[in-house]
């Protein structure tokens, strides 16, 4: 009846997961009895969770990223605390339990954090620069976003029901085979990646064609501001990139399911076309997080030097040669694996080459800064720290490029100091910046900005602190994943990086205190024109948060700088144009079709994972019936009246102008 | 006057550089659709794409087992194809009854459809049974593995397709060729054609190289 389920699969007997699970459950209980208490259940439905509006479906990735970050960043502390103790010793945590950590904490990171973090800004804000009024196709989104949703809500579930992978992040083959892997950890791992797996797919596809076919008159490629660029190669990238992941995981699911034998040991099945396919899928994914990240610093240097972007063509290219050359160094994640020197020498070269268009981008910042009028906001603290910290990042991966030095460095602590040096001082710390910037278009209120600049310092620091040390350790020949270890010189560096773990974690907290104290503060924090930070793109020519509609009348663009351009205009003129022809607006109506959809697909992974074949049946019956009922509507569209779209432009015009006249 | 200028030197705008420099604005609806449902097909190829190299690496590690040349039965796969190239046929049928609002001519064309795609997922269901019974199974070996897999995944595809294909008959029946059903009618047609040029690339590297080795 229920397939490998039963009692045994809660861990009752260990009391950190139970400790853990219990009380983040009472946290979420307690949210869900003060949302339906208070009486907020049906405006969190309406509004919220069937919105088809692009902003919305944007706050809500970024949100889901927020918090699966403090659970990987739990995961993160107990490592460092481990690591910090298990000298000699086996610390606090077991073996097979510090395994599910460390195989939760970079899945987590990667594909629950990174991602709905980037695709959430991109969502977010990339219709705005673009001057639209949604993305290509709005449903689509939602479902997008809670397919990803259930996949994170997966990954989860496996801390109190079952186990997850103990294989690492990427689960290779043999050890993820059912002869070694015989628990659900890897069947957890494979379902909720493939399920959200869809979910980023279908965002990738939205935003593609969102970017190629829906940019509003006169925004041609070239005019298009880099965020939308570098949106554009990301997603083409994920386009390309995640059926690859799809298939591969759905290789291995059919390994452990039916006996197949794609990459066991017996049958004649090939381990190396796991390592070979995941890391085609892999490396690309790396660009598919930082090339947005690059995108956010171009809009916050140039907007905060005061300045148009440097080089803005230079970078264009520089973006789309890294989209391409992404898939052409795969390799050089398992040059120790027997490829040939001649095979390693052209992935090494390729390797060194991409860091090329890299290096472009970092000077057409740095030249983007000189001269220009410069405003030490926290967005563009972050965007400083990245260039010092990601250069650092790109330094040791030029040097791990190279395949005689990668045979002492692979598997060490020095290539994790090497990922996480690129990861949070590039992705980390440009979706940070995008948070801070974009916070008041999205809110109508700026973020604190004294604990802005608290929680980057702190996390600037903390970072150093916490992993330069590894690069030590690394050099000395400590490898990756150790639950324990024996040799006490690296002891000092594990303790200091743990105190580095600390200072980030003080930098949550200032974080955390940022927005409820932002939130408290909105009155004087208001954003009253929609326009902060004396931006450059359309995204600034609405108001905050801008009306459901995005633009009353839908921008013609005339140059690079679009919005830029236009307040230039108006100023030289000494007024605005304020007889504005408003007609109706069609909007797409919300639907739960993504919800509902995410529902059958939670009930189908989990009946997946377990092997409870009839809840399968009955999961994939409610996905279709949801499609066909959405199929059905007659009425997808509701219309905006002309007078009412009038009422709410003019009002945000005025403050426009009270401001404007204000300050001349 | 300087755009005069250009459409003057230009009658076919073939310079798609001054055409983008007029970027009207967005596209419409059914341009977007179809478009969206382009890159979809493309990244499904690519899925593909990964078992055809899956394939290409394990077609040699039969672990003792039968090769394809002891196992594919061309002529069966023949007919397979021939019910898929022809059902490619009337699905162009449906698609141009739809573009002319012909409901009876359209039912007609996808219930042709519909018939051709089971012939041909009975002939392979078949195939597989056969395969199965003689020991042939998708566990026998590697090769055998991407076989399945292969083969199975356009399999399913086409499964989804005949499912797709079923729904859009009922939607045409009860709603008429409105505008959002015939961009769905589009985006079907291009899948159902899809579904073909991957057939082909099966039908080449799987069944024709395989019997030949």
């Amino acid at each position: 009846m229920f397939g490998k389920l039963s009692w045994s699969a809660v861990p009752l007997d260990q009391p950190i997961p139970m400790a853990a699970s219990g009380s983040v459950a009472l946290v979420i209980l307690a949210v869900l009895a003060w949302i339906v208490l208070a009486g907020h259940l049906p405006y969190l439905w309406r509004e919220w969770i069937t919105s088809v509006d692009h902003k919305r479906i944007g706050v809500m990735y970024t949100l889901l990223a927020t918090v699966m970050l403090l659970r990987g960043f739990a995961d993160a502390l107990m490592m460092r605390a481990q690591q910090a103790v298990a000298l000699h010793s086996q610390g606090f945590l077991p073996p097979e339990h510090y395994n599910q950590i460390f195989s939760a904490h970079g899945t987590i990171m990667i594909f629950f954090v990174a991602m709905p973090f980037v695709i959430g800004l991109m969502n977010l804000i990339v219709p705005l620069q673009l001057g639209v009024r949604d993305v290509a196709f709005p449903t689509l989104n939602s479902v997008g976003f809670w397919l990803t949703a259930t996949g994170a809500l997966l990954v989860n579930i496996s801390l109190v029901i079952g186990e997850f992978a103990r294989t690492g992040w990427l689960p290779y083959p043999p050890l993820s085979e059912m002869t070694y892997s015989p628990g659900v950890g890897v069947d957890y791992y494979l379902w909720s990646l493939e399920i959200s797996g869809v979910g980023t797919l279908v965002a990738g596809i939205n935003l593609v064609t969102t970017v190629l076919k829906l940019r509003t008159k006169g925004m041609t490629y070239l005019r298009m501001p880099m965020f939308c660029w570098t949106t554009l190669a990301s997603n083409l990238l994920i386009v390309a990139a995640f059926p690859i992941l799809t298939a591969t995981l759905a290789m291995l699911i059919l390994d452990r399911y039916l006996g197949f034998h794609f990459f066991t040991n017996e049958g004649g099945g090939n381990v190396m076309m796991f390592m070979n396919l995941i890391w085609a899928w892999g490396h690309p994914e790396v660009y598919i997080l930082v090339l947005p990240a690059f995108g956010i610093f171009s809009e916050v240097v140039s907007t905060f030097s005061g300045k148009a972007l440097f080089g803005y063509r230079s970078m264009v290219l520089a973006t789309m040669a890294i989209c391409v050359i992404s898939f052409m160094v795969w390799l050089h994640h398992f040059f120790t694996m027997g490829a040939g020197p001649n095979v390693n020498a052209i992935f090494g070269i390729a390797s060194m080459i991409i860091a090329v268009p890299t290096g472009v981008k970092i000077y057409n910042w740095l030249f983007t800064m000189y001269m220009g009028r410069i405003r030490f906001t926290t967005p563009m603290l972050w965007s400083i720290g990245f260039m010092v910290t990601f250069l650092l990042g790109g330094l040791t991966g030029v040097l791990v490029a190279v395949p005689p030095a990668d045979f002492l460095l692979h598997n060490s602590l020095f290539l994790v100091a090497h990922f996480h040096n690129v990861i949070i001082g590039g992705v980390l710390f440009g979706a940070f910046a995008g948070y801070t910037y974009w916070f008041p278009k999205a809110f109508g209120f700026r973020l604190h900005e004294g604990l802005g600049k608290a929680a980057f310092w702190c996390w600037l620091i903390g970072f150093y602190v916490a992993f330069m040390p590894l690069y030590v350790v690394g050099l000395l020949g400590m490898t990756r994943r150790m639950q324990h270890y024996d040799v006490p010189e690296w002891r000092p560096w594990l303790l200091v990086a743990s105190v580095g773990a600390i200072i980030i974690l003080i930098g949550i907290a200032f974080q955390i205190a940022q927005l409820v104290v932002s939130i408290h503060r909105r009155e004087e924090l208001r954003d009253h024109t929609g326009d902060p930070w004396d931006g450059r793109s359309l995204e600034w020519a609405t108001a905050s948060p801008p009306p459901v509609f995005n633009f009353a009348v839908t921008p013609d663009v005339s140059g690079e700088d679009a919005y830029w351009s236009m307040k230039e205009r108006a100023r030289r003129q000494g007024t605005s144009d304020d007889s504005v022809a408003y007609t109706d607006i069609e909007m797409p109506r919300n639907s739960p079709t993504g919800f509902i959809c995410a529902f059958f697909a939670t009930i189908m992974g989990f009946a997946l994972i377990w092997h409870i074949w009839w809840m399968v049946a009955a999961g994939a019956i409610g996905a279709f019936a949801t499609f066909v009922a959405f199929a059905w509507r007659d009425h997808d569209e509701y219309v905006i009246a002309a007078d009412d779209v009038a009422r709410i432009d003019q009002a945000n015009l005025a403050e426009r102008r009270a401001v404007m006249s204000g300050a001349g | 006057m300087a755009t005069a200028a250009v459409a003057h030197a230009d009658p076919h705008q073939l310079r798609g550089l001054a055409a983008a420099a007029e970027h009207a604005g967005p596209a419409p609806k059914r341009i977007v659709t179809a478009y969206g449902f382009w890159i979809f097909l493309l990244s499904d190829i690519i899925m593909f794409s990964c078992f055809f190299a899956a394939y290409a690496v394990l077609s040699g590690q039969t672990d003792g087992g039968p090769k394809g040349s002891e196992l594919f039965d061309l002529r069966s796969v023949t007919a397979e194809t021939g019910c898929l190239l022809l059902s490619s046929f009337t699905c162009g049928l449906a698609s141009i009854a739809a573009d002319e609002r012909e409901t009876t001519l359209f039912q007609l064309a996808m219930a042709l459809t519909c018939a051709l795609g089971l012939a041909f997922l009975s002939l392979e269901l078949r195939e597989f049974a056969t395969l199965v019974a003689r020991g042939a199974g998708p566990s026998r070996s590697a090769f055998l593995s991407s076989f399945f897999t292969l083969v199975g995944c356009h399999g399913l595809h086409v499964s989804a397709g005949v499912l797709w294909l079923l729904t859009m008959m009922a939607q045409v029946t009860a709603k008429g060729f409105r505008a959002d059903i015939r961009r769905r009618i589009v985006c079907f047609a291009l899948f159902w054609h899809a579904l073909d040029i991957i057939w082909v690339a099966v039908f080449s590297v799987v069944y024709l190289l395989g019997a030949g080795q």
